[in-house]
């Protein structure tokens, strides 16, 4: 049964629907345990990854069989078009149990937030449901190898040829592309223009001879995130999202979106209540503490108290700027002050296990559980504050977007796209 | 300060403002410096009319809240305290209150005269190095037939040398009690102190074999363990939310100053080196808003969590407040480290927050010890 079945006219009320999604939740999902170890940025074998895939659109399948999938989504899309106060009480429902991971982000937000936001009646009704059945999993080609925080200066180039676009270009840091099935991709459709207004947003299945996909080693081992290149990729003017060269303004609510996604602020998303934290949580500090004999040590509780301070300010503050901002009482920018605190948040989850460990968080065994590779998760800390726009961004857009301070002088003003300096990496 | 406030809570909050715009503006504060009491005349009993004293008594002792939810309505007085550095042991005086009211009806005169602001009484909890530490309690009461008797030192009491009475807390046979002693009771000795603070007053209160009837016991006598934990939450919410308010008035003077300062040609503002650490302050006064109303939301409703939320708001407004209040100050340069500047107005009342009712550290060490599981 599909949302579109049912015919109610009031909505459901928040009460009803949490039963509701209680009783399926535990007939239905498995209950998880503590989530992983140390190092929680370590990976899974391919075969592994691939099998948590699969459940996890099966869980998406379950999720839109029981009528509770795409809860904020518009229902003439599949949704049932309730409001993020059920979205809420879902994600409440299911703390403690496994949830379609892999189809939130970057699927559910930012790419399925910016279908809603700017794709055609047509475009929105041939992918919307079938991402909320489980069936499309989407990822961002967004970054460049040239252009990371600075994304609207991408050097992707999309030339029209009558009613196809041909594209060529690379992306990169498209996270699990291997086994996604959809991208949306910003490119660069005129460069005798300002670099803002050149820009154009497409979308296509990566899967096609096109597009060569490589994936990237990251110092920890981990190989989740890939480059793509495209070479003569064609791309039918349909699956155009927006105006020819009005790309940006797709663009803005795109990273809006997904500065919502990393604050777990997205009403679209489904995220259990108890991951809003961070990863492993806080008592992951109790664990290393206890296995190598220092709970009684003023210093390490000094340590796992901060940390237990700072990730419990983080639900209380995400909420705070979700009313603040739905109330008019602070800018829509302010979810970068969520980003910038949950990097507190993670930051303090990563290093002070490995502090808490000694030696033991630079040396492990295989027999190791608690202490396993406490290092690892040390070492590739920084990602967390660079993945998703890094934190300097977040800070440039705190100040000038919330604060209204005045703008980094740049460069590539007012200049046509082809004229900005470009360093030795740059060149298209 | 929550956004979600009611019109009747606005009206109050507001009205709270005008008065103490008008009783207390700065020249006031700084005239009140080398002042005994630290108020202006009458200033207490009048703030008692607006509702300072009422909204965690009950309506059987004359209290009252205005939205049904007496922290969320005094956090607010809170808040604007501290946005404004206003004189008055708001904390002591109102955690007091909550100790007497909460305990039932034996104290009802000392209620009343408190909730009109006729008479002050204050809690008298924390002690002297080395027993300072937050939950840590030496001083003692020893029940001797129909009596009580109270030894030891508090310090630092807020308000100690203007109460008319003490909320005590000692050890009884291992268990906590509290009393209520008189100011003037044979045996009390109270010694001014100076603080950090220039109208937050505050004194060492020594109690030497101080004999009491029993009838001033406050609950039961060896069991009011939980009791003194909930006011520690209390004290400790209220400083939070006021160290937030003064925290909000620094950040909103620095943003001013930083727009109007010009160095070489261009408004502070602009540099990137400054704005950067303007939005992580940006980032520090948010949470400390969201953890001070968390925290509260949880002691009234009696979460389980209330314990953690509250140590949780109080450490980090007490190490972001000063980190705030400091970067404040260092970005107005020479002008921030003087008198004649209004910034060490709210640093002070930060750090007078900071130190009382449990340091960031002791905060951080009752987390970690609620995180372990242990009953701390």
């Amino acid at each position: 049964m599909s949302a579109d079945d049912v015919h109610v006219v009031d909505p459901e009320p928040v009460d009803a629907f949490r039963t509701r999604a209680r009783s399926f939740i535990r007939a239905n999902l498995a209950a998880v345990g503590r989530r992983g170890r140390g190092d929680f940025s370590r990976h899974l074998p391919d075969d592994e990854e691939l099998a948590a895939v699969a459940r996890a659109r099966e869980v998406q399948r379950l999720l839109w069989d029981h009528d509770l999938a795409g809860v904020c989504v518009p229902r003439e899309y599949g949704g049932l078009g309730l409001t993020p106060a059920h979205q809420q009480a879902l994600n409440e429902e299911l703390a403690g149990y496994e949830f379609p991971r892999h189809l939130q982000t970057p699927t559910m937000s930012p790419c399925m937030a910016v279908l809603l936001d700017f794709g055609t009646h047509e475009q929105k009704l041939r992918h919307i449901p079938a991402i909320l059945r489980g069936e499309e999993i989407w990822i961002q080609f967004l970054s460049e190898p040239s252009s990371g925080s600075d994304v609207a200066g991408a050097l992707t180039s999309a030339v029209r040829d009558g009613d196809e676009w041909v594209l060529n270009g690379s992306k990169v840091w498209s996270t699990g592309a291997w086994w996604s099935d959809w991208a949306l991709c910003l490119a660069r459709t005129n460069w005798d223009v300002p670099k803002h207004r050149g820009l154009t947003v497409f979308m296509f299945p990566i899967h096609q001879p096109a597009i060569e996909i490589q994936r990237i080693e990251m110092l920890n081992g981990n190989r989740e995130f890939c480059q793509e290149f495209m070479t003569d990729l064609r791309v039918p003017d349909t699956d155009r999202i927006g105006e020819v060269d009005q790309g940006w303004t797709v663009g803005i609510r795109w990273m809006f979106h997904e500065r919502m996604a990393m604050a777990h602020n997205e009403p679209v998303m489904t995220w259990p209540a108890d991951g809003a934290a961070g990863f492993s949580g806080p008592t992951v500090l109790v664990d290393v503490a206890r296995e190598v004999g220092r709970l009684d040590d003023p210093v390490a509780r000094d340590l796992i108290g901060r940390s237990y301070m700072t990730s419990l300010v983080g639900e209380p503050l995400q909420r705070r700027l979700a009313e603040g901002m739905a109330g008019g009482h602070l800018s829509d920018q302010a979810a970068s002050i969520a980003r910038l605190h949950g990097w507190e948040v993670t930051k303090a989850a990563m290093t002070v296990p490995f502090e808490l460990a000694g030696a033991a968080g630079g040396a492990w065994s295989d027999t190791d559980d608690t202490l396993f590779g406490l290092g690892q998760g040390f070492l590739v800390r920084q990602a967390i504050a660079i993945a998703g726009g890094t934190v300097e961004m977040a800070r440039n857009v705190i100040s000038e977007r919330v604060l209204g301070m005045p703008r980094e002088a740049a460069s590539d003003r007012d200049v046509a796209f082809r004229d900005v300096p470009r360093g030795p990496t740059g060149r298209p | 300060m929550r956004f979600d406030r009611t019109p009747d809570q606005e009206f109050f909050r507001e009205t709270t403002v005008r008065f103490l715009e008008e009783q207390a503006p700065v020249a006031t504060l700084r005239a009140l410096r080398d002042d005994p009491v630290g108020a202006p005349p009458d200033y207490w009993r009048r703030g008692a009319e607006l509702g300072w004293t009422s909204l965690l008594v009950g309506d059987e002792h004359g209290g009252g809240s205005i939205s049904g939810d007496g922290l969320a309505d005094l956090v607010l007085v809170a808040h604007e305290f501290g946005a404004h550095a206003a004189p008055g042991p708001l904390i002591a005086a109102n955690v007091a209150l909550h100790a007497l009211a909460a305990a039932g009806a034996d104290h009802a005169a000392t209620i009343a005269a408190g909730v009109a602001g006729d008479a002050l009484c204050v809690w008298a909890h924390g002690e002297p190095a080395p027993d300072d530490r937050l939950g840590t309690v030496t001083g003692t009461v020893t029940p001797d037939g129909d009596d009580v008797v109270v030894d030891g030192t508090k310090r630092p009491v807020e308000a100690g040398a203007e109460a008319d009475a003490f909320v005590v807390t000692g050890v009884t046979d291992g268990g906590v009690t509290q009393v209520l002693v008189p100011a003037d009771a044979p045996g009390v000795t109270v010694t001014p102190l100076t603080t950090v603070d220039l109208t937050r007053r505050a004194a060492a209160v020594t109690f030497a074999g101080v004999r009491l009837p029993r009838s001033a016991v406050v609950g039961p006598l060896g069991g009011a363990a939980a009791a003194v934990r909930r006011q520690e939450q209390l004290a400790a919410i209220l400083c939070a939310a006021e160290t937030t308010g003064a925290m909000q008035r620094s950040f909103d003077l620095t943003v001013e100053w930083a727009f109007d300062r010009y160095s070489f040609g261009r408004p502070l503002a602009s540099y990137q080196a400054l704005k950067h650490r303007f939005a992580d302050m940006k980032v520090w006064l948010e949470a400390s808003h969201a953890a001070s109303d968390a925290a509260a939301a949880a002691w009234s409703a009696g979460a389980p969590d209330a314990d953690a939320r509250a140590s949780a708001a109080k450490a980090y407004t007490g190490e972001f407040g000063a980190e705030l209040a400091h970067d404040c100050v260092q970005m107005h340069g020479g002008i921030g480290v003087t008198f004649e500047h209004d910034l060490h107005l709210y640093l002070r009342r930060i750090t007078w927050d900071r130190v009382v009712y449990g340091t960031p550290a002791d905060h951080r060490q009752r987390l970690a010890a609620l995180l372990i599981g242990e009953a701390a």
